[in-house]
C-alpha cells in the first residue's frame, strides 16, 4: 500500500472526547422536532422561537469544547519532553 | 430618473466617505515590514487576533446580499426562507475541528488559498488547479450578488433609471473600493468591518424592537404573514414547512454550512488569524451574527405586516424582491435613520466584495500564474499580481450586473453553492486522510459537478416563468440514475448540492478502491502529521512573509 507515508507513521490526530458536543446543535436540522405553532413565545410560533433557542444550543456545545480543550496540547512540540530544548532556545517562546 | 432622497442620500455619502478613508488608512495598520508579499496583503500578516476576525469573518459571511435577500425570500416564500438560521447554526460545530488543521497546516506550509493546500498535499497540479478554479468560479457571482445588495439600496435612494444611468453610482461605489482594495489588501476590509457592523447592529436592534411594537407585536405579524400566504395559489410557501419542503429546508442548511467554510474567502479569513485560540474563540462568539440574521430574516415578515411593496426595477420592469427591506426602513423611519440604515446594506457589500476579490486574486496568483505562467515569480511579483488580479476580478463582477439581469446573478449564486461544495472531498476530508486517490478525486469532482449543473438545469421556476436553473430545491421524482428512478412519483424535495456531493463522494471512493488495486502513483505528500497541530507559540514556526 502507498499510503505515502513511510513506515506507517500516525497520522497525529489528536481527539478528545469533548469534541462529541459538537455533534449536538446539529439537531437543529431536524425540522419534524419544531415545525409547530404552539407554545408561542412573545406572539412568535415554536417553529421560529425554537430555533433562535438553537443557536444558544450551538453557543454552549462550542464554547465548552473551547474552554476544555484549550489547555491540552494540539502537537508533541512544546511538550515535558522538549525542556532541554526549551533551555536553550528559552528566547525563541 | 425619480426623486433623489436627499436626507439619505447625504448620510450614505457621509458614511461612505468615513469608510473610504478609513479603506486607505488600513495599509499602514499593523502593517509588517512590507505590503510586497502575499501573507501581507493577501492575509494581513496572519496576525489578526480574536476581535478583528471575529468581524472580518462575520463582515465576510453575513454579506449585503444576506441582509437583503434573506428577508425577501421570507417575504415572498415563508418559512423556506428561514433555513439560513439553522444554516449558521450548524456551520461552526461542523468546521470547529477541521479548520483548526487547515489552519496550522496552512501556517507551518505558507498556504495562503485552500488550492495551496491540495497542492501541498498530493503534489498534484490537475487536482490543485481545479480547486483554483472552482473557487473563482464559485466567488464570481458571489462578488456580483453584492452588488445587488447595493444596487437595490441605491435604487430605493431614487437611482432607478435604466442602461447605463442606473448603474452609474455603483459603479462610482465600486472604482473607490478597487482603489483602496488595491492599495490596502485585506486590512482595508478588517478595519471597514468594524464600522460596517456597528451600524448594521444599530440598525437591525432597532428595527426589531421599534417596528413590531408599532405594528401591534409579532402575534400580528405572524397572522399577517400567514393571511397573505393563505390566499396565495402557490402550495409552497406559509409560515411553517409543508410535507415537501422540510427536507429540502434540512439538506439546504446542512449543505450551505458544509459549503460554508469550503469558499475561498472564508479560508481567508481564517488563515489571516494568529492563532487555532483565535478560531476556536471565534466558532463560539461567531453564532452572534445568527442571531441578528434571524431577527432580520423576520423582517420579510415585518413587511408583509407593514403592506410594503417592492420597487420596480426600471431596467427590467419587474417588481425587484430585494427592494423588500431597504423599501421597508424607507417606509417606516425617520429620513436621517434611514440613511444610517442604507449606508450600513451599502458598506455591507462593499466588505464581502473585498475579501471575496482578494480571496480570488489570491487563488490566481498562487494557483494558476505562479504554477503555470512564471513558476520562479517572486514575493513582490506575487504580490504585484493579486493586486491586479483583484481589480480584475472586481470589474468582472461590475460586468455581470451591467449585463445581466439581477435576477440571473442570483440564480448564479445558487449554482455556486452546488459547485464549491465538489470541493469538500479534495480539502475538507483531506484534512484527515490522504487515502482518496487523486484520480478518484478528480473523477467525483468531475461527476458532482457535471450531475450536478444537470440536475439545476432541469429546474423550472414556475415564479418567474423560467424552464432551467429556477432554484435549488430538487422534486425526488426527478432523480435519474441511467434510468433507475428510486423515488418515482414522490414531491417531497431535496437540496441539489447534497445529491452532487453524494455523487462525488460516491465515484471518489470507487474510483479511489480502484486506482489503489492498480498501485497508480498517488504523488508526493508535503505535510507531515505534526503540521496539522502547529500553532503560534511553537518553536520553529515558520516565519510570516518569507518564501
Amino acid at each position: 500500500m502507498s499510503t505515502g507515508k513511510p513506515g506507517g507513521r500516525v497520522s497525529g490526530l489528536v481527539f478528545s472526547p469533548w469534541n462529541l458536543l459538537l455533534i449536538i446543535p446539529l439537531w437543529v436540522v431536524i425540522t419534524p422536532l419544531y415545525n409547530f405553532e404552539e407554545p408561542r413565545l412573545f406572539g412568535m410560533p415554536f417553529f421560529y422561537w425554537f430555533q433562535f433557542a438553537g443557536i444558544a444550543v450551538g453557543v454552549l456545545c462550542t464554547t465548552a469544547v473551547y474552554l476544555m480543550t484549550k489547555d491540552k496540547p494540539t502537537s508533541r512540540t512544546g511538550q515535558p519532553e522538549s525542556d532541554v530544548d526549551e533551555l536553550d532556545e528559552g528566547s525563541a517562546r | 430618473m425619480s426623486t433623489i432622497q436627499w436626507p439619505e442620500l447625504i448620510i450614505f455619502v457621509l458614511l461612505f466617505a468615513v469608510v473610504t478613508v478609513l479603506g486607505f488608512v488600513a495599509s499602514r495598520w499593523k502593517a509588517g515590514d512590507t505590503l510586497d508579499h502575499l501573507d501581507e496583503w493577501g492575509l494581513g500578516g496572519r496576525k489578526f487576533g480574536s476581535w478583528i476576525t471575529w468581524f472580518l469573518i462575520g463582515g465576510d459571511l453575513y454579506t449585503a446580499y444576506t441582509f437583503v435577500a434573506v428577508p425577501a425570500l421570507l417575504f415572498g416564500a415563508g418559512a423556506v426562507g428561514f433555513y439560513a438560521l439553522p444554516y449558521t447554526i450548524v456551520a461552526y460545530p461542523i468546521v470547529f475541528l477541521p479548520l483548526l488543521r487547515l489552519w496550522s497546516v496552512s501556517r507551518s506550509h505558507g498556504y495562503v488559498t485552500p488550492a495551496d493546500f491540495v497542492k501541498g498535499r498530493y503534489g498534484s497540479s490537475i487536482l490543485a488547479t481545479l480547486i483554483a478554479i472552482t473557487g473563482i468560479v464559485a466567488t464570481m457571482p458571489y462578488i456580483a450578488l453584492q452588488l445587488v445588495g447595493l444596487e437595490s439600496v441605491l435604487r430605493t435612494l431614487g437611482f432607478n433609471a435604466s442602461g447605463f444611468l442606473g448603474h452609474l453610482p455603483l459603479l462610482i461605489a465600486f472604482v473607490i473600493l478597487a482603489v483602496y482594495t488595491y492599495q490596502s489588501g485585506l486590512r482595508a476590509p478588517a478595519l471597514i468591518a468594524f464600522v460596517k457592523d456597528i451600524l448594521i447592529y444599530i440598525v437591525i436592534l432597532v428595527a426589531v424592537l421599534y417596528l413590531p411594537s408599532k405594528l401591534g407585536g409579532w402575534a400580528s405579524i405572524f397572522s399577517a404573514a400567514d393571511a397573505k400566504f393563505d390566499a396565495t395559489p402557490s402550495a409552497s410557501d406559509g409560515i411553517f414547512l409543508n410535507v415537501n419542503n422540510q427536507l429540502q429546508y434540512a439538506t439546504l442548511a446542512f449543505g450551505s454550512a458544509l459549503a460554508l467554510f469550503l469558499y475561498p474567502h472564508s479560508v481567508t479569513g481564517v488563515l489571516a488569524s494568529r492563532g487555532r485560540t483565535v478560531i476556536k474563540r471565534n466558532m463560539s462568539a461567531l453564532p452572534a451574527y445568527s442571531l441578528l440574521l434571524g431577527l432580520l430574516a423576520l423582517l420579510g415578515f415585518v413587511a408583509i405586516a407593514a403592506g410594503t411593496k417592492p420597487i420596480t426595477n426600471e431596467a427590467t420592469g419587474r417588481p425587484d424582491g430585494n427592494t423588500i427591506i431597504p423599501q421597508l426602513f424607507a417606509e417606516q423611519f425617520p429620513s436621517w435613520f434611514t440613511g444610517i440604515a442604507f449606508a450600513a446594506i451599502g458598506i455591507g457589500a462593499l466588505v464581502p466584495a473585498a475579501i471575496m476579490s482578494i480571496a480570488a486574486a489570491n487563488l490566481w496568483t498562487r494557483n494558476i500564474y505562479k504554477e503555470f505562467i512564471k513558476k520562479d515569480a517572486s514575493p513582490k511579483q506575487e504580490a504585484k499580481q493579486a493586486k491586479l488580479a483583484s481589480l480584475i476580478v472586481k470589474f468582472g463582477a461590475v460586468a455581470f450586473i451591467l449585463f445581466i439581469d439581477p435576477q440571473f446573478s442570483i440564480d448564479l449564486q445558487l449554482i455556486g453553492g452546488v459547485i464549491i461544495l465538489q470541493t469538500l472531498p479534495a480539502v475538507a476530508l483531506s484534512l484527515y486522510t490522504r487515502w482518496f486517490h487523486i484520480w478518484g478525486l478528480v473523477a467525483g469532482w468531475v461527476v458532482g459537478m457535471g450531475w450536478g449543473m444537470i440536475l439545476l438545469y432541469n429546474i423550472p421556476n414556475p415564479a418567474s416563468g423560467k424552464a432551467h436553473f429556477g432554484g435549488s430545491a430538487l422534486a425526488l421524482d426527478k432523480i435519474d440514475l441511467f434510468g433507475w428512478q428510486p423515488f418515482i412519483g414522490s414531491t417531497v424535495q431535496i437540496y441539489v448540492g447534497v445529491v452532487a456531493l453524494a455523487a462525488n463522494l460516491v465515484v471518489a471512493v470507487l474510483v479511489t478502491v480502484v486506482a489503489r488495486r492498480m498501485k497508480v502513483n498517488n504523488g508526493t505528500d508535503q505535510t507531515s502529521g505534526p503540521d496539522y497541530h502547529v500553532d503560534e507559540h511553537d518553536k520553529n514556526l515558520r516565519a510570516v512573509g518569507v518564501h
